[in-house]
Order: structure tokens, then sequence, then C-alpha cells
């Protein structure tokens, strides 16, 4: 690391300006923007006049039923994905964790679902799932589980399940990966120390790796979190939000009042859902003890 | 006990694996199938008679071969940008202290957290003033912006890793930081750089929802555009779909399969240093 002098300072700044510029000008002077409009009522078919409201984008939000379920069903997409996302990750990552023949071939193969779009893997799952061709209905009723096919997407009761179990499938091997890694930065000699003391598999797992990733898990889990939060595009593709809004969570009905060009209201919606991830973040770290635990 | 273990392991691993290939294999074989087969029950596993028509109505009708050139055009402009300036702000942020450098890793970090879509409208606006909207030039501008603070904080993460002395020494002998840069440290770092580059392109080759915001004429759709109206505008055709869905797919999976070692250990040690 070198100490600042005029001369650098000019080199710094001309390799940085582009970046700053782009990221200035079309990221946040669009959020600046967009909580601005929040503020006022503004209708893309209907832009002669954008007075300023108060709250009341925010009032017209709270009061929709639709903003409630979508509150909800974020609630459930987040945590039912994470859930199994994280636990099959982890185990895949344990099984993942010793080196055998064929390792890196292995890797790529079930890494391939995180190339893909989450629009592709929602089209991809939608036909799986569809109700007369899907072959989803075909291996369960071969298999004896089901007598007759069901309308996975078109029932709202099945709709939630299907694209949280195509979510699963997505977001299982990155999870991990990244939790392979985690484990492979536990230093050997602990466990050699913890095996000279006597410790059990089992005992060394619990005492000495888990406290070990502690902090990586913490890490990793809460990015995990805010990320399949934003991450719409595999609902858009596999249900739209539909059927009567099962599957809407809280990106999914922004983005429906973006298309619908209420963007005071998208804007309302874009400021709560940030006030949220910001409220969840602080109360995530301050539960986990991110800093202590570092 | 032992052999029983290893057993299991191969098993599970075995089993997550079909898990995983599974829905790719059946999208391939959807594509290659007849309509009638398509839409025929019992389903079959293994198509009895494979035919090319999906791919060859997708160029003939739906002009996909536009929507390919106009993806791989933005894809590929976009990605070059963005691993320009990440090459160039990585190196700043590695190699130099300075204030507000802390401020602006943050100031980056947190585009990477917060939704896309709360800026979407006004993105829209900001398109519709600058006249960029229905341009791929428009789409590009976007797509650097979002991508940037990732190509730079990688970018970092690689520089870090590369000793100073090698470039300091080129110093001594009379380089100018610029070519020590260019000639010493950017070598080393070659597969690094392409693996961001070749990260960008996917992530701009796959976008969706900016794309369908700001692209509504034919002539500027990219392929996510075009598939996304292909199912609006009709009761959607499986069979091409499919077959949409493997050409657009193919390119990612073999560009993705090539850089996987870097990108996993870039974000991995990112994640993992915290």
């Amino acid at each position: 690391m070198r100490t600042f002098t005029v001369r650098r300072a000019r080199f710094i700044a001309l390799c940085l300006l582009p970046g700053v510029v782009f990221v200035v000008l079309f990221t946040y002077y669009p959020m600046v923007r967009g909580a601005v409009i929040a503020f006022q009522r503004y209708n893309l078919f209907d832009i002669t006049a954008t007075p300023f409201v108060g709250l009341e984008n925010f009032r017209a939000v709270l009061a929709e039923d639709r903003f409630w379920t979508a509150l909800r069903n974020t609630g459930t997409w987040v945590a039912v994905s994470l859930f199994f996302q994280f636990l099959l990750g982890f185990g895949l990552a344990l099984l993942l964790r010793r080196h055998f023949r064929g390792r890196g071939l292995y890797q790529a193969w079930v890494f391939f679902p995180w190339a893909m779009s989450g629009f592709l893997i929602g089209l991809l799952w939608r036909w799986m799932f569809n109700g007369q061709f899907g072959v989803v209905n075909d291996l369960l009723l071969k298999a004896g589980l089901i007598e007759e096919r069901i309308g996975f997407l078109a029932s709202p009761g099945w709709a939630m399940t299907s694209v949280i179990v195509a979510n699963i499938w997505y977001g299982v091997t990155f999870f991990a990966i990244m939790i392979m890694a985690a484990l492979q930065s536990v230093p050997g000699e602990l466990y050699e120390a913890a095996a000279v003391d006597g410790a059990s598999r089992l005992r060394r797992f619990w005492h000495v790796t888990l406290p070990h990733i502690r902090p990586t898990l913490a890490l990793i889990v809460l990015l995990r979190i805010i990320w399949i939060l934003n991450f719409p595009d595999l609902i858009y593709a596999m249900t739209g939000g539909g059927p009567a809004g099962s599957t809407d969570i809280v990106t999914t009905f922004l983005i429906q009042q973006v298309i619908g060009g209420d963007y005071g209201r998208a804007g309302a919606v874009g400021l709560l859902v940030l006030a949220l991830l910001l409220a969840f973040s602080i109360f995530y770290l301050n539960a986990t003890r991110f800093e202590k635990a570092r | 006990m032992r052999r029983l273990a290893s057993a299991a392991k191969a098993v599970v691993l075995a089993a997550w694996l079909l898990i995983t290939l599974f829905p790719l294999y059946w999208i391939v074989v959807t594509s290659l199938k007849p309509k009638p087969e398509i839409f025929s029950v019992p389903l079959r596993y293994w198509p009895a008679n494979l035919t090319f028509e999906h791919y060859a109505e997708l160029f003939a009708f739906a002009d996909f071969g536009t929507y390919l050139l106009n993806s791989l055009l933005v894809s590929l402009v976009a990605a070059a940008a963005v691993t320009v300036i990440g090459v160039l702000g990585g190196y700043t942020l590695a190699r130099f202290a300075f204030p507000g450098r802390g401020a602006l890793m943050l100031a980056f970090l947190v585009t990477q957290m917060i939704p896309l879509f709360i800026a979407l409208g006004p993105l829209y606006l900001l398109m519709s003033d600058l006249d960029l909207l229905n341009r791929l030039a428009g789409l590009m501008l976007v797509y650097v912006a979002m991508l940037v603070p990732f190509s730079t904080i990688i970018m970092r993460g690689f520089y870090e890793r590369v000793p100073v002395a090698l470039e300091e020494a080129a110093q001594v002998d009379g380089a100018s930081r610029l070519a020590a840069m260019v000639r010493v440290v950017i070598p080393v770092m070659l597969p690094g750089i392409a693996a961001t580059f070749i990260f960008a392109f996917v992530q701009c080759w796959n976008e969706l929802f900016l794309a369908i915001t700001f692209i509504d004429s034919e002539d500027a759709k990219t392929i996510p555009v075009a598939m996304n109206s292909f199912i609006t505008q009709y009761d959607i055709d499986w069979g091409s779909m499919a077959a949409a869905t493997v050409v657009s797919v193919v390119p990612t999976l073999v560009l993705f399969a090539a850089i996987r070692r870097y990108i996993v250990e870039g974000l991995t040690a990112g994640a993992v240093k915290g």
C-alpha cells in the first residue's frame, strides 16, 4: 500500500472515474429519483402533472390486500427455499469436501444450473410442472405417489410449493460450493488436536468445524436471504405471480407496479422493501453477533 | 462399515447429479420431438422420431437470428467495457490508500445488495430522457453500470494476489506505472480477467427485466425479451420454447464451464474472508 500524493491522486481519479460515473448515473441517480417519486403522484400514462402527495402512495400500497399477501408469500418463499438450499447444500458440501476421482468434473456438472438465468429455469420448470404433459406428473403417477395429475401451477395450493422446488433445485449447488470453501478454510491442525484428544467424528464436527465456519455461514446465509428476496425471475417465468396472487412476492409485486406504469406506487413499494431489508439485516447481524464472531 | 459409507456417498452424489441434469435433458429432448409427440400421453422419455423442425421454425419465422445477434452484440460490448473499467478501478482499490476508498467500496457493495427493481421505473424515465429506449446502446450502458461494482471488487481481489514487488521491479527498471501495470501485472491476471469478462457476458446474455422494460421494437429485442413475448403472445408453443431455451443456454453453459473455477475462487475468497 502506497501513500497519497497529488500525481497519484490524478492517476487514481482517472482509473476510478468511468466506474463511478456509470454507477452514479445509472444506479444511484435512479434510486434517489425513485425515492422522490414515491412521494409523488406519478403515473407513466399521465405525466402532465406529478404533484407531491406525501404518504399517499404508501397508504395505497399498504391498503392493498395483494401487497400483504405478497409480503407473507415472501416470508414463505425465502424461509423455505433457504432452509432446504442450506440443508441440502451443506450435505453436498460435506460429501464433496474430500478429494475423489472426478470431483472437478462432478462439480462442473452440478454447478450448471447457476449458469442459467432464472427466467430460463422458470420456463424449464413450468414445462416440467405442466398439468397435462408435465414430466413431474408423469413420474409421480408412475411411482404410484399420486392417483391423478395435479395442476401444479394452476392451483393456488400447489403453485408456491412448485416455485420453491424449482428455486431449491437452482440454489443448492451454489450454496454447496460456498460452504465447501468455508469447510476447507478450517485448519487441519485443529482436527488433529481434537483427534488426539479422542473426539469422535460427530464431536469434532460439532466442536471444531461448526464454530470455525460459523461467521462465514452467517454471512453466506444473509447474502442468500437478500438474494432470494431479490430473485423474482423464476416466479415471473413460472407463474407471473399467479394464480390469484398465490406466488406473488414483494419483488414481483413491485415489477407489476412498474409494468402497470404507476411509478409512484412502485417507488413506495421499493422503499418499503428497502426498509424491510435494512431492518432485517441489522436485526440479523445483531442476532448472529456477527462483529464479535469475527 | 467404511465401505458402506462410501457406497452411500456415491449413491447420494449420483442421485443429485441425476436431479440436476434431468431437467436439462428433458428440455433438449422436448426440443427434438415432433409436435404430436410433445403433446402425447403417455410421455416418451426417448423420442421415437427426432426432428429439428422447432429450430428451423425459430430461425425462419421468429427471426431468432436477429435476437441472437442483438444479444451477442450487447453482451460482448458491455462485458468488454465492464472488464476494462474493473481492471482500472480494481487496480487503484488494491494498490493505493486514498481518502474515500472505504466509502467507495461500500457504495459499490451496496448496489449488489439492494434490488435493482427499485430503480426500474426511474431508469425507464432516464432512458426515455436520453432517447435510449429501444436501442441496444441504452441496454449496454445500463448493463455496464449494473456490473461495474462486481467487476471492480473481484478485480481488486485478483490484484491483491499479485505481489507488489513485481511491478515495483518493473518501475525501478524505468517503466511508468501504467506500463508496469499493462506489461507486468495484467499478464499474470489474464485468467481472472477472462473470468470476469465471461461472467459479465453471461449476466448480460441472461438479463430479462431491464431488457423487457426498455426494449419493445422487433429489431432491438434480445433473446430473453423475445422469449418473454413468445409467452404473452400465444399459448406457449413448447416445441419452439424448448428449442429457444437450448439455443440460448448452450453458449452460457460452455463459457461457464470454462471459467467455473475462477468464479468459484473469486466468490468464495470474498465470502470466506468476510
